[in-house]
């Protein structure tokens, strides 16, 4: 399985995803943002950092480079497309996924684990996947979800809510919401389903040694659903 | 009566943000810039009456809070 | 302008060091020269109160590839991997504008790692602030925090660990001290060393604008009028920059176009390009009309003078330009070609066509001056006499529970999870432990840091209290597994014009250098920050020490977190009962006067090797060390990262119950053992003569000690969490 990762000016976890993708068979690239073509690929992913600073708007200036114009009509032709945390952001500011993420609410970067509950396995994201409530891990200052209600009723007449904030148990409240999040919502598809993007990095949840292993069971269940 | 602020990184002071702004849209073919410099605008709501008393209340609240006057100017627009 | 003494005086120098210069030129330096000799001979950069006693520390060893002297120092970690780290200070910046200031510094200490040509692999902090009660504490901390974790998070590089004092001796004087580890093979180091005629010197990253021309020059009020708004002390960090900057560094280090390389930091363009030319022992030509500027009409005093950020000046070999350009062109970076070198062996400016400034390089660095300060020497406090009556009164819980909360033991979460500690996927102990530990990307190796500082034993006993910073440091790294090889330090102290701090800073050197060599712990690198004072009153004496280690199988790293029921806990190293100067005396019993617990080295080594001996065996479980707060302290902390509970009796034998479970002596640690193993490991330990008791069994949910106090997980963790969220909220 074949997968590309762009490299912004300002990605950071772009080594760390490729380093994941690795360790679980994809087949990876590096692709970096002034390119026109993307290489041969099932999955492209956008990965965490602060791509131009995050000065202006977080992703904003990144969804305007020459490499995301092929990776929309990527996208739009039905090729999987995830961003993590920074790319989540290029994601919404290129208009991919529906809404906007905010400065948390508390004023803080957050760096640390969370439980992220599943909504919804029809895809190939999480179809297969034999547990609801991951551990993941969050590290950002403005991934607080916000949309309108009429945004909000559209995406969750059309199932676009990927996951969301939880406790252990899988409990759905507020004070599990690190960041404000409308709902908390950490994580939101496109109607189609094959773009994803959300704010919590299962590539740091790769070893035992590290934060966790569920970015494993994430990664090993994707790349047999790409198959 | 509602006074605004406009907070702006004195003269000589790098923004690091204009900058990448301007690469940005030099990038995107708006060739005709020659800086950008970014700033923070505040409206604020003021119970007073009296506009040089209202703008008196906002500059001392640039100089105490809103600016850093070490790298920060501000300037102080009455609105309403 | 013409220059006088005056003028000379206004910017920073000593009459004497002005008649000096202008015998050393035979003639008067102009305004430019002038700067530049302000620049180089200043504190900052000459070290010259300092350098007659930096001297006398050891800096060598079997591990270290460079030790001071370079932008950063350089220790092996085997199979041709190195490790490149320092520790610098952003003091004075930070309390004027704490987010710019924190930020710009943690900016600087990552550049001078990878113009080495590392990659940085992990950032500390140690941050010091005045009392929580004084008006201006919260929001220097909160705009400290947020500067160095913004200009870390963006970077890539994550913050490991870090350690935050209050005490109002610094309400006039915070201290910012980062240190950065970077990764580099050791075939690949790059140095300030220029070498060769006629090579072009270029300058790459920012541009150069008025940022932080230093406070002394304004004396040069007639360039400008409006000196307000063209003086901006304090320099704003651009992350994004630097980040480019270091992968196109990088980029072009992975070749082999690069001669010497130096970035740009306190003064700027100056002591960067003398600093090549002098380690070079050649002569460097730079047309400043070429130097990218970002304002208009900058005058040479200025653009060499200018302190802005996220720049580098190199030495490239012959015809490499274009290979260098298009990389820096790819980054998005300005690039030029500035000058040469060349066999003059002097620095000659040229600005407008005209020759600016012409000053032979070894007047500048091996001229500077150099002084042997008056300082006084401390007298080792009596020990004061505390009454059993006294102790009895208190009870343990209370004690516990005061201490548990107290603003520099509790849990500092608030702070180190604004810092991305977890991105590069490699860091396998996170802050709150005794060291950061992170893999060495793709090996089986951790190296593990750890910083450092105990301000109050270094003011009630500076040379014992140097002894005991770098013993902590030592103690820390041993705590998780790693094997300690070098230290950086960070030396902050008050005026050494008076003889009280300069006393200090001279004791606190001894006694670093003495446990640095007793425990074969070099020092490679480090900084000196004096005038951390305000009107008489000086800060008091804080030396942070960054200490590194290395673990060879990151599998055996150890943490603190209690481990298992019925597991049990041995205390490693005597327990005297050393109340002067412990968190318990000063505030509890109010008492501020008295000796520190006293440094025994020997014990401190025998005890330190012997548990590197038992991890290696595998019967460490998980392991603390005791220091700041005492016995109690650090069982409480492994009980809640381990959520576990403990039985603990104290030995009836034994002194004061009160002393036996606060005093703060040294040389102890705290180890997690199986119960299977105790003859084994006793056995080990009775070898090696090496102190040992029996301290309690670890149970499922509660603290109890000595049968009839009783305290909760939960309770423990709310005392020791709840502290800083409340006063940060």
């Amino acid at each position: 399985m074949k997968s590309s990762v762009i490299t912004f000016p300002g990605s950071n976890c772009d080594r760390d995803m490729d380093v994941a993708l690795k360790k679980f068979g994809f087949k990876n690239k590096m692709v970096w943002h002034d390119d026109n073509e993307l290489p041969k690929s099932d999955l492209v992913v956008l990965p965490g950092g602060f791509s131009y600073g995050d000065y202006l708007r977080c992703g904003s200036m990144a969804s305007k480079s020459r490499i995301m114009q092929s990776v929309i009509n990527f996208a739009k032709s039905g090729g999987l497309v995830m961003g993590i945390c920074n790319g989540f952001q290029i994601l919404v500011e290129t208009g991919l996924v529906p809404g906007v993420l905010l400065r948390n609410k508390y004023l803080e970067f957050i760096c640390k684990n969370v439980f992220v509950k599943l909504d919804n396995k029809e895809n190939a994201y999480f179809k297969n996947l034999n547990k609801d409530i991951l551990e993941f891990h969050i590290a950002h200052n403005e991934g607080n979800y916000f949309c309108s209600k009429d945004q909000l009723k559209e995406i969750e007449d059309n199932n676009q809510i990927a996951i969301y904030y939880c406790n252990k148990e899988g409990k759905i409240e507020d004070q599990y919401n690190p960041n404000g999040s409308i709902k908390n919502i950490a994580g939101i598809f496109n109607k189609e389903k094959n773009v994803l993007g959300m704010m919590p990095h299962p590539e740091r949840m790769i070893d035992q040694s590290l934060s966790g292993e569920d970015g494993s069971i994430f990664f090993n269940n994707l790349i047999n659903n790409i198959k | 009566m509602k006074v605004s602020a406009i907070i702006t990184l004195k003269k000589d002071v790098l923004d690091p943000q204009g900058k990448v702004i301007h690469q940005a849209l030099d990038g995107m073919g708006f060739e005709n810039i020659t800086e950008v410099r970014q700033g923070k605008y505040f409206e604020i709501d003021v119970n007073e009456n009296d506009p040089s008393k209202a703008k008196a209340v906002v500059e001392d609240m640039c100089k105490k809070l809103l600016a850093n006057l070490v790298i920060e100017n501000f300037k102080i627009i009455e609105t309403q | 302008m013409e220059v006088n003494e005056q003028i000379a005086i206004d910017h920073g120098l000593k009459s004497d060091e002005y008649k000096k210069i202008c015998q050393l030129l035979k003639r008067t330096p102009n305004i430019t020269e002038l700067g530049i000799f302000s620049a180089m001979w200043n504190e900052h950069c000459s070290y010259k109160s300092s350098r007659l006693h930096l001297k006398k520390l050891p800096t060598k060893g079997k591990k270290v590839i460079q030790g001071p002297g370079e932008n950063a120092g350089v220790i092996d970690i085997e199979d041709g991997d190195a490790i490149v780290f320092k520790i610098e200070s952003h003091n004075h910046p930070s309390f004027i504008e704490p987010y710019q200031g924190a930020a710009t510094g943690v900016g600087g200490i990552m550049r001078d790692v990878f113009t080495m040509g590392a990659r940085p692999i992990a950032n500390l902090n140690s941050i010091h602030f005045g009392s929580p009660q004084h008006k201006k504490t919260k929001n220097l901390l909160r705009g400290v925090v947020h500067g160095i974790g913004g200009y870390g998070n963006c970077m890539g590089v994550p913050t490991i660990a870090g350690q935050t004092s209050f005490d109002s001796s610094y309400n006039g004087n915070i201290l910012v001290n980062a240190m950065t580890l970077g990764l580099v093979k050791k075939n690949k180091i790059f140095y300030s060393k220029a070498a060769g005629l006629n090579k072009p010197v270029i300058y790459v990253g920012s541009k150069t604008g008025r940022d932080g021309i230093h406070g002394a020059s304004m004396a040069s009020a007639s360039f400008d009028e409006k000196i307000e708004e063209k003086k901006p002390t304090v320099q704003v960090g651009d992350p994004f920059t630097e980040k480019l900057l270091l992968e196109a560094c990088l980029e072009l280090m992975a070749g082999d176009s690069i001669i010497a390389i130096q970035d740009m930091g306190a003064a700027g363009l100056t002591s960067s390009s003398i600093e090549m030319a002098s380690k070079g022992n050649l002569g460097i030509e730079i047309d400043l009309n070429k130097v990218p500027c970002r304002e208009t009409k900058m005058t040479p005093y200025e653009i060499m003078l200018s302190e802005s950020q996220e720049r580098m000046l190199i030495v490239l070999e012959n015809g490499k330009e274009e290979i260098a350009k298009k990389i820096f062109d790819k980054w998005n970076l300005d690039f030029a070609v500035i000058g040469k070198t060349t066999n003059s062996k002097n620095i000659e400016l040229f600005f407008n066509q005209e020759q600016v400034a012409k000053i032979p390089v070894n007047i500048l660095v091996e001229n500077s001056p150099m002084y042997d300060r008056k300082w006084k020497k401390s007298k080792l406090p009596k020990k004061n006499k505390i009454k059993n009556e006294v102790l009895n009164k208190f009870k343990i819980k209370d004690v516990l529970k005061k201490i548990l909360s107290n603003q520099n033991i509790c849990s500092k979460e608030w702070i180190w999870q604004q810092y991305d500690h977890t991105v590069m996927g490699d860091t396998i102990q996170k802050p709150g432990g005794d060291s950061g530990v992170v893999r060495v990307h793709g090996t089986n190796k951790a190296v593990a840091a750890s910083v450092d500082s105990s301000a109050v034993y270094c003011w009630a006993h500076p040379l014992t209290g140097g002894k005991q910073v770098v013993a902590e440091s030592w103690r820390n790294l041993i705590s998780v597994g790693a094997k300690p090889i070098a230290i950086t330090n960070c030396l902050n102290f008050g005026s050494p014009e008076k003889e009280d701090n300069m006393g200090e800073f001279v004791e606190c050197v001894q006694g670093i250098g003495e446990a640095s060599k007793y425990l074969n712990f070099p020092v490679v690198s480090g900084n000196v920050s004096f005038y951390n004072q305000t009107k008489e009153v000086g800060i008091k004496p804080t030396p942070s020490i960054g200490g590194v280690g290395l673990i060879k199988d990151y599998k055996k790293m150890i943490s603190m977190d209690l481990k298992e029921v019925d597991n049990l806990v041995l205390i490693i190293g005597k327990t005297e009962g050393h109340i002067d100067q412990s968190l318990f005396a000063r505030t509890i019993l109010d008492e501020k006067n008295g000796p520190p617990p006293e440094v025994n080295l020997f014990n401190e080594k025998n005890n330190g090797e012997s548990i590197l001996n038992l991890i290696d065996k595998g019967y460490v479980k998980s392991a603390h060390d005791i220091s700041l707060g005492g016995l109690l302290v650090a069982i409480s902390k492994m009980c809640i990262k381990g959520n576990k509970g403990i039985k603990i009796s104290k030995p009836k034998s034994l002194i004061n119950e009160i002393e036996y479970f606060f005093a703060e002596d040294q040389g102890r640690y705290l180890i997690e053992i199986n119960k299977e193993d105790l003859k084994e490991v006793t056995k080990i330990l009775d070898k090696n003569s090496v102190h040992h008791e029996e301290f309690g069994i670890i149970s499922k949910n509660d603290m109890i000690i000595n049968e009839k106090t009783k305290l909760t997980i939960d309770e423990l963790k709310s005392y020791y969490t709840n502290w800083l969220t409340k006063y940060m909220s």
